[in-house]
């Protein structure tokens, strides 16, 4: 055989090398890649992505907490004095400048007006608060009209927000979050 | 297996020369079992034996705990309820099985701060260290996965926070805590995946065990004066050594039932006392208990966790360079998984060539207060995250990684280490006299 077939028959060699290996790793990517898919959340507990919540017992100045998505979210029909106290706040007292509601644009402000859920008719007086009960510093579930604001009161490292659930005083970074939430009809709110 | 010179096993009887040819099991057990050790290891060369014992005790205590625990949210607290009243023994099992968690940590610190003052770590033992280190951290996953299980407030609080560390990493975290948690938040998914990983990764620790011992096997073990075994005959190695059986392995055993005294006066009288009540409270995913607080063993690291908050400088400054990729909850992640890595870095971090504290007389302090840092720490980690323990908190965690990546290089340079013995034979020589004349020979250090 001479040198330059010999050549030849490397650079053909190679070639089958690298082709072998990669198909082998394309098959073991295949066989690999549905153990790895199946720990993503299975159908059942997508489906429940999306929840109605019938609200039409909720008195005004009482909540009521749902599990959506694992976690707890706070509906809370405010009395007009909570309102009244969430919309005087000015927004450079605010340590969270901004709404964090999934409904509107990021980076909107976060003015009272933008946190409550307008209802089925009618003008929005801020009435219905729907916010996510989960703190924003460790994810402990804040309790209710505690705190030195009226609003939230977080136990395990003392984080207080307002009537609006904004967070005021205390080591949370942001406010608690408005998950996506509209009334479909007088008395029930969908979530999600 | 290769390393010190000595007697190897010579099969005699036909059935063993003829085991021996198709398998040679018995040369294997006999040469593991008859390891030339040195002759001066001291009372903190037990903790392996201890550890050995811990993983068996764990896998067996688990194993027929499994026969009557379900792994769903609706009855995993009721049928751990039912194990603690309707099983036969059911109480004391789990009660051995969850301080058993504890008595290995115990020695699992014990062990690595032993190996970390007598130089273990140092060539030609890096693998053995390496090895270690990965045990560790699988020993680390596999208590947290299985304190979820009983689905106590603990455990799903726990296991919440943690989980969420996950989620504090950039661009990915938020998918990649979906996927470990197999949806938006702990629940029936997580406990399903926890528990059949908390069941698989013993056995994967039990595989590490193997090589765990296989490497030091090979460079024979270190000893309090880290001076080699000579390997220059076998007759000089013989007077360095006594094989691991019966001298250690009967030595070991009285150990581990001293321990074992202690381990089973706490799981009789008090098996309760190193856990938390709310773990005896059923999951609550609306209500959070006042104060979470992980298991005592966990409680240093956790304290790093929390110790570098946004108002810290060197915070403030990763987030100012990374252009805000790296926050405040980032960076305590970074910091926890950091504080085992640089400790798994320390036989290239440290310098010095010599091996045993022993004879490094500045290296000792260093170390005395890396013990202290580390119960300090471990105490920080069960107060309640406000002042004056943050700041405590960010002194000893900055302590913590001062010692591996500072003063462990330097030491290297700028001490004087004192004379270290020629051979193991004459450490153990020097010893024995020392003991004669009862402890009264200056010179000769108290046994460790």
């Amino acid at each position: 055989m001479s040198h330059a077939e010999q050549e030849h028959d490397e650079e053909r060699r190679d070639f089958l090398y690298y082709a072998t290996a990669g198909a082998g790793v394309i098959a073991t990517g295949a066989a690999v890649w549905p153990l790895v898919n199946q720990m993503n959340p299975s159908a059942d507990v997508l489906a429940l992505s999306s929840i109605r919540v019938d609200v039409g017992e909720v008195e005004p100045g009482s909540q009521l907490t749902v599990k959506w998505l694992g976690k707890p979210i706070f509906i809370r029909r405010r009395t007009p004095e909570e309102i009244e106290e969430a919309r005087a706040v000015a927004l450079d007292d605010l340590a969270d400048p901004l709404a964090r509601n999934d409904n509107l644009a990021d980076g909107t402000d976060g003015n009272d007006a933008n946190r409550s859920v307008p209802p089925f008719e009618g003008d929005d007086t801020g009435e219905w608060l729907v916010i996510q009960g989960v703190c924003t510093h460790l994810g402990c579930v804040p309790l209710g009209d505690a705190g030195d604001f009226g609003g939230w009161f977080c136990p395990c490292h003392g984080s207080h927000y307002d009537t609006s659930g904004r967070i005021r005083k205390g080591p949370a970074p942001t406010n608690l979050p408005v998950p996506v939430a509209e009334f479909v009809d007088e008395t029930t709110i969908k979530l999600g | 297996m290769s390393g010190i010179p000595h007697d190897h096993y010579e099969p005699k009887a036909a059935w063993e020369k003829g085991l021996a040819k198709r398998l040679p099991i018995v040369g294997l057990m006999y040469d593991t079992l008859m390891i030339p050790t040195p002759k001066n290891l001291n009372w903190m060369w037990i903790w392996g034996i201890v550890l050995t014992f811990c993983l068996a005790l764990q896998i067996i205590t688990g194993i027929v705990l499994v026969m009557h625990y379900t792994p769903h949210v609706d009855l995993a607290f009721a049928s751990v309820e039912h194990i603690m009243r309707n099983v036969n023994g059911g109480a004391m099992l789990r009660y051995i099985h969850m301080n058993g968690a504890s008595l290995f940590f115990v020695a699992v610190y014990a062990h690595i701060f032993r190996g970390l003052y007598y130089g273990s770590y140092k060539a030609p033992r890096e693998i053995t260290w390496i090895i270690g280190m990965l045990i560790y951290l699988l020993m680390m996953g596999t208590a947290f996965m299985g304190y979820v299980l009983p689905w106590g407030q603990m455990s799903f609080w726990g296991a919440t926070v943690i989980t969420g560390l996950f989620g504090a990493i950039p661009f990915v975290g938020e998918a990649l805590q979906t996927w470990l948690l197999g949806g938006p938040a702990v629940d029936n998914a997580t406990l399903n995946r926890f528990f059949s990983l908390h069941y698989l990764l013993p056995f994967v620790i039990a595989g590490l065990v193997i090589l765990h011992i296989w490497a030091f096997h090979t460079t024979g073990n270190n000893n309090p004066t880290g001076v080699e075994v000579r390997r220059t005959s076998k007759e000089d190695a013989e007077k360095d050594t006594l094989p691991f059986w019966p001298y250690f392995v009967i030595k070991d055993l009285f150990a581990l039932a001293v321990i074992l005294a202690v381990f089973f006066a706490i799981v009789g009288f008090m098996p309760n006392y190193l856990g938390h009540p709310d773990n005896y409270i059923e999951a609550n995913a609306l209500a959070t208990p006042a104060h979470i607080v992980p298991e005592w063993y966990f409680l240093p690291f956790y304290a790093i966790l929390r110790a570098f908050t946004s108002d810290v400088w060197i915070v403030i400054a990763a987030n100012w360079i990374t252009g805000g990729i790296i926050d405040a909850k980032f960076f305590g992640v970074l910091a926890m998984f950091g504080a085992i890595a640089v400790m798994a870095l320390a036989p290239w971090l440290d310098t010095s060539s010599v091996r045993s504290g022993r004879y490094r007389p500045m290296f000792k302090w260093w170390f005395a207060l890396l013990v202290v840092d580390f119960i300090v720490l471990m105490w920080l980690g069960a107060m309640p995250a406000e002042e004056p323990y943050a700041t405590f908190s960010l002194i000893a965690s900055a302590y913590w990684f001062a010692y591996f990546l500072v003063i462990l290089p330097l030491l290297g340079v700028i001490e004087k280490p004192d004379a270290q013995p020629a051979t193991i034979e004459e450490d153990f020589a020097a010893k024995a006299r020392g003991g004669d004349a009862g402890g009264a020979a200056p010179s000769v250090q108290p046994a460790e």
